[in-house]
C-alpha cells in the first residue's frame, strides 16, 4: 500500500521517470537502444551506489521477490568515482553469476576511492524470482557519478544484457 | 537519423564525409527508411570509430545497426597493426563470438508437426536456457584450459558431435593462438558450470521451417528445401566471454592513456595491436571464441539427443556456424595492396564470396552461408556471401534484425503472457521461464528483418538464399 502510494507520488513528481521511490533513496532504469540504463540516487555517494545496485537487481528480477537472508561482502577500489561504480557493479555481476544468487539489500561504505559493501540475498530460483535476463557486463556508456545542487547524489551507467 | 549530414553513395549506402579527427569516412548501409529509423547515436559512433589509429578504408555500419558501446552494434572496422592499428574490447563486445549455427534436419515440418509439443518440452528440458541455468559439465582447471585452446574440436573429442561438423564451423572450429594464461581466474570461474548453456536475452534455440527459396541452386547446395525444418542456435561465450570483456575493458582504458590514444568515449578503450596489452587481449579473445564454438557444439549434441529421443532420428547435419562478435586477423586487398588487417565485427557477420579459400570446401562454390537471426515471431534468413562483399565492407554483412525499441519501452508496451499467446495463435510454440523476458523480446521491439536483409542484398553485402519461419522457440 505504502509502496503503491510512493510510486504514485514518484509519478507525480518525476513524470513517471522513476519506477520506485522509497524515502530519499531511489533507483530507476533509463533508456538505451539495446540494453538498460541503471541509476541510483541518494543523499550520499554511498547510498547512490547502493541504489544503483538495486537497479541492477531489478534488471534481473523484481527486488521485492528477493529474501535478503545470506550475506556476501565485496571490497574494491578504483582511480575515480566513476570507475569505482563500474568496479562495484562488475563485482556484483560476478558474485551473482558464480554464486547463482540474487541480492535484495545493499549497504555501501565509501572511504575515498575504496568501497566496502555488504549485500544480502538468496539462491536464484526460477520459480520464485522469474529471472528475466542475466547481466553480461557493466559498460562505461552514460557512466556518471555526481552530486546536484540539492545534495542528491546520482550514480548511473548502462549494463549489457 | 537525420539524413541531411549523409551523402547517398549507393542504392543502400550512405557516406559520412571525413571531418574533424576522422581518419577515414563512415559508411552506413540501409534503405532510406532504415536509415531514418536509426538512432542518431549510430552516426556519432561510426564517426568516433573512424578517429581510431590505424583504421583502414572506412568505419562501417550494417543495415541492422543500432546504438552500442563505443562501436555501434552492427559496426565493422579494420585496423592495420603496421600503421599503429588498435584492437578494442568494446569493438568485440562482452559476448565474445556470440553467433548462430544452423543444422539441417532433412525432415518436412508437416511430418513431425504432431509431435511439436513433445519436441518442445524435450528440447526445453535438455538444453539449459535462461538466467542461472547450469550445464551437466563441470570443468576442472586443466579441462578448462584444454577447452579454451581447443574450441569445438575439444568438444568433439569429448564426444559432443562429429568430426565432420568441424569443417562447417568458421576457422575449422578452433581459433589458433588462444592462450588460456591470458584469461583471468574469475573469467574461468564464471564459466565452470556454464558449458552447453544458451544464456538469456535474445539467445535461443529454434526450429524453423524453410518458407521461401530465393536461389534454388545455392539452397540445394546448402541442403535447404521448402517445407523442411532446420534447427538454429543463437548464443555465445557465456560467462567467460563476459568476464574477459569486463577485465580487458578496464585494462584498455589504461592502455589508451599509456599510448596517448584520444577516446571520444571511454567504451572505445583500445590498445595498439602490437602492444603487450593488445596481444594479451587478442589471446584472451581467441579463448572466448573457442569457448563459444565449444558451447554451440555441445548444444548441438544436446539438440541431436532430443530429436533422437522424440523422433527416433537425430541426424542433424551442420550447415554452418558463424560468429558475429569478433576481431580476426585477415588478408585484404586495399587499393591493390595485400594487407594483414584486424577486422572488428560487433554485431556483424563474415560473408565470404564464392571461391574464397576460407569457406568450407563442400560449400565454396556457393559462397559462405550467412545466418541472420530474426525474432521469435518473425523470419530468419540464410544468405550467401558475394564476390563483391570483400570490396565493400571487408566481406561483412548484417547479423540480425537489431532492436528498434529499448527493453524498458517493450516491457511497458506488452505483457509476456500476451506475447506468448499471440505467437501461439500464429502457430509458434514458445518455451520460456520468464514472461517479462518475453515482453522485452517481443518481435515488434525489433527492426523489420525483411527490410534489413533486403538492404544487405541491395548493397551487395550478401545475397538471399532462403527465408525461415520460426515454429518452435526455446527462449534463453
Amino acid at each position: 500500500m505504502i509502496k503503491a502510494r510512493l510510486a504514485e507520488l514518484s509519478a507525480d513528481i518525476y513524470g513517471g521517470k522513476l519506477e520506485l521511490r522509497e524515502e530519499r533513496e531511489v533507483w530507476s532504469h533509463f533508456e538505451h537502444g539495446a540494453d538498460i540504463g541503471i541509476r541510483g540516487e541518494g543523499p550520499s555517494a554511498a547510498e547512490a551506489f547502493a541504489e544503483a545496485a538495486m537497479a541492477l537487481t531489478a534488471v534481473v528480477t523484481e527486488p521485492g521477490s528477493v529474501t535478503a537472508s545470506n550475506k556476501v561482502q565485496i571490497n574494491c577500489s578504483a582511480s575515480s568515482m566513476e570507475l569505482l561504480l563500474v568496479e562495484w557493479l562488475s563485482a556484483l555481476v560476478y558474485e551473482m553469476a558464480v554464486r547463482k544468487m540474487v541480492f535484495g539489500r545493499y549497504e555501501v561504505c565509501l572511504s575515498g576511492l575504496s568501497l566496502s559493501a555488504s549485500m544480502w540475498g538468496e539462491a536464484l530460483s526460477s520459480g520464485k524470482h522469474q529471472p528475466v535476463v542475466e547481466v553480461k557486463g557493466v559498460t562505461y556508456t552514460a557512466l556518471g557519478v555526481g552530486e546536484d545542487d540539492n545534495g542528491i547524489w546520482t550514480a548511473q551507467c548502462v549494463v549489457d544484457v | 537519423m537525420n539524413t541531411s549530414g549523409l551523402r547517398r553513395t549507393g542504392d543502400a549506402e550512405w557516406t559520412i564525409e571525413r571531418e574533424g579527427r576522422m581518419r577515414v569516412p563512415g559508411v552506413i548501409y540501409g534503405d532510406e527508411t532504415l536509415i531514418r529509423e536509426m538512432d542518431e547515436k549510430v552516426r556519432e559512433q561510426v564517426s568516433n570509430v573512424a578517429c581510431l589509429p590505424g583504421i583502414v578504408k572506412a568505419s562501417f555500419a550494417m543495415p541492422d545497426a543500432h546504438w552500442g558501446y563505443g562501436f555501434p552494434i552492427g559496426g565493422v572496422a579494420a585496423f592495420d597493426p603496421e600503421d599503429g592499428g588498435v584492437v578494442s574490447a568494446g569493438g568485440v563486445g562482452f559476448d565474445i563470438s556470440c553467433g548462430v549455427r544452423t543444422l539441417n534436419t532433412g525432415i518436412q515440418w508437416g511430418d513431425i508437426q504432431h509431435k511439436a509439443s513433445t519436441l518442445a518440452d524435450t528440447l526445453f528440458n535438455t538444453v539449459p536456457a535462461g538466467v542461472g541455468r547450469t550445464g551437466a559439465i563441470r570443468l576442472n582447471d586443466s579441462q578448462m584450459d584444454d577447452m579454451l585452446s581447443g574450441g569445438a574440436e575439444w568438444a568433439v573429442e569429448q564426444g559432443y558431435g562429429y568430426p565432420e561438423d568441424l569443417a562447417r564451423i568458421e576457422c575449422g572450429g578452433r581459433a589458433d593462438g588462444a592462450y588460456p594464461g591470458a584469461v583471468s581466474s574469475r573469467a574461468k570461474e564464471r564459466q565452470r558450470e556454464e558449458m552447453g548453456t544458451l544464456g538469456s536475452g535474445n539467445h535461443y534455440l529454434e526450429i524453423q521451417v524453410v518458407d521461401e527459396v530465393f536461389d534454388e541452386e545455392v539452397a540445394e547446395g546448402f541442403g535447404l528445401r521448402r517445407g523442411e525444418c532446420v534447427v538454429s542456435i543463437h548464443c555465445g561465450s557465456r560467462g567467460l566471454g563476459h568476464q574477459i570483456g569486463t577485465d580487458y575493458l578496464k585494462e584498455m582504458l589504461k592502455a589508451a592513456e599509456k599510448y596517448g590514444i584520444p577516446l571520444a568515449e571511454r567504451e572505445l578503450a583500445c590498445a595498439p595491436i602490437l602492444s603487450p596489452e593488445g596481444r594479451a587481449y587478442i589471446s584472451a579473445m581467441k579463448c572466448g571464441i573457442n569457448c563459444a564454438l565449444a558451447n554451440r557444439q555441445i548444444i548441438t549434441s544436446l539438440a541431436r539427443n532430443a530429436f533422437l529421443k522424440v523422433l527416433k532420428k537425430g541426424e542433424l547435419t551442420l550447415l554452418y556456424d558463424v560468429s558475429h562478435n569478433t576481431c580476426r586477423e585477415e588478408s585484404h586487398s586495399v587499393d591493390g595492396v595485400e594487407r594483414k588487417l584486424f577486422v572488428h565485427r560487433k554485431g556483424a557477420t563474415n560473408a565470404l564470396g564464392p571461391g574464397h579459400p576460407d569457406v568450407a570446401a563442400s560449400l565454396r562454390k556457393f559462397g559462405q552461408p550467412v545466418l541472420i537471426g530474426g525474432t521469435m515471431g518473425t523470419a530468419s534468413y540464410i544468405l550467401a556471401g558475394t564476390r563483391e562483399s570483400l570490396e565493400t565492407a571487408f566481406g561483412s554483412s548484417c547479423h540480425g534484425a537489431g532492436r528498434n525499441m529499448s527493453r524498458n519501452q517493450a516491457r511497458k508496451q506488452w505483457r509476456g503472457e500476451e506475447v506468448m499467446k499471440e505467437l501461439c495463435d500464429y502457430g509458434i510454440t514458445v518455451k520460456s521461464r520468464s514472461y517479462r523476458g518475453l515482453a522485452e523480446e517481443a518481435p515488434k521491439a525489433y527492426k523489420d528483418v525483411n527490410r534489413v536483409v533486403e538492404s544487405a542484398s541491395r548493397a551487395g553485402l550478401s545475397r538471399k538464399v532462403a527465408r525461415l519461419l520460426p515454429v518452435l522457440c526455446i527462449k534463453g
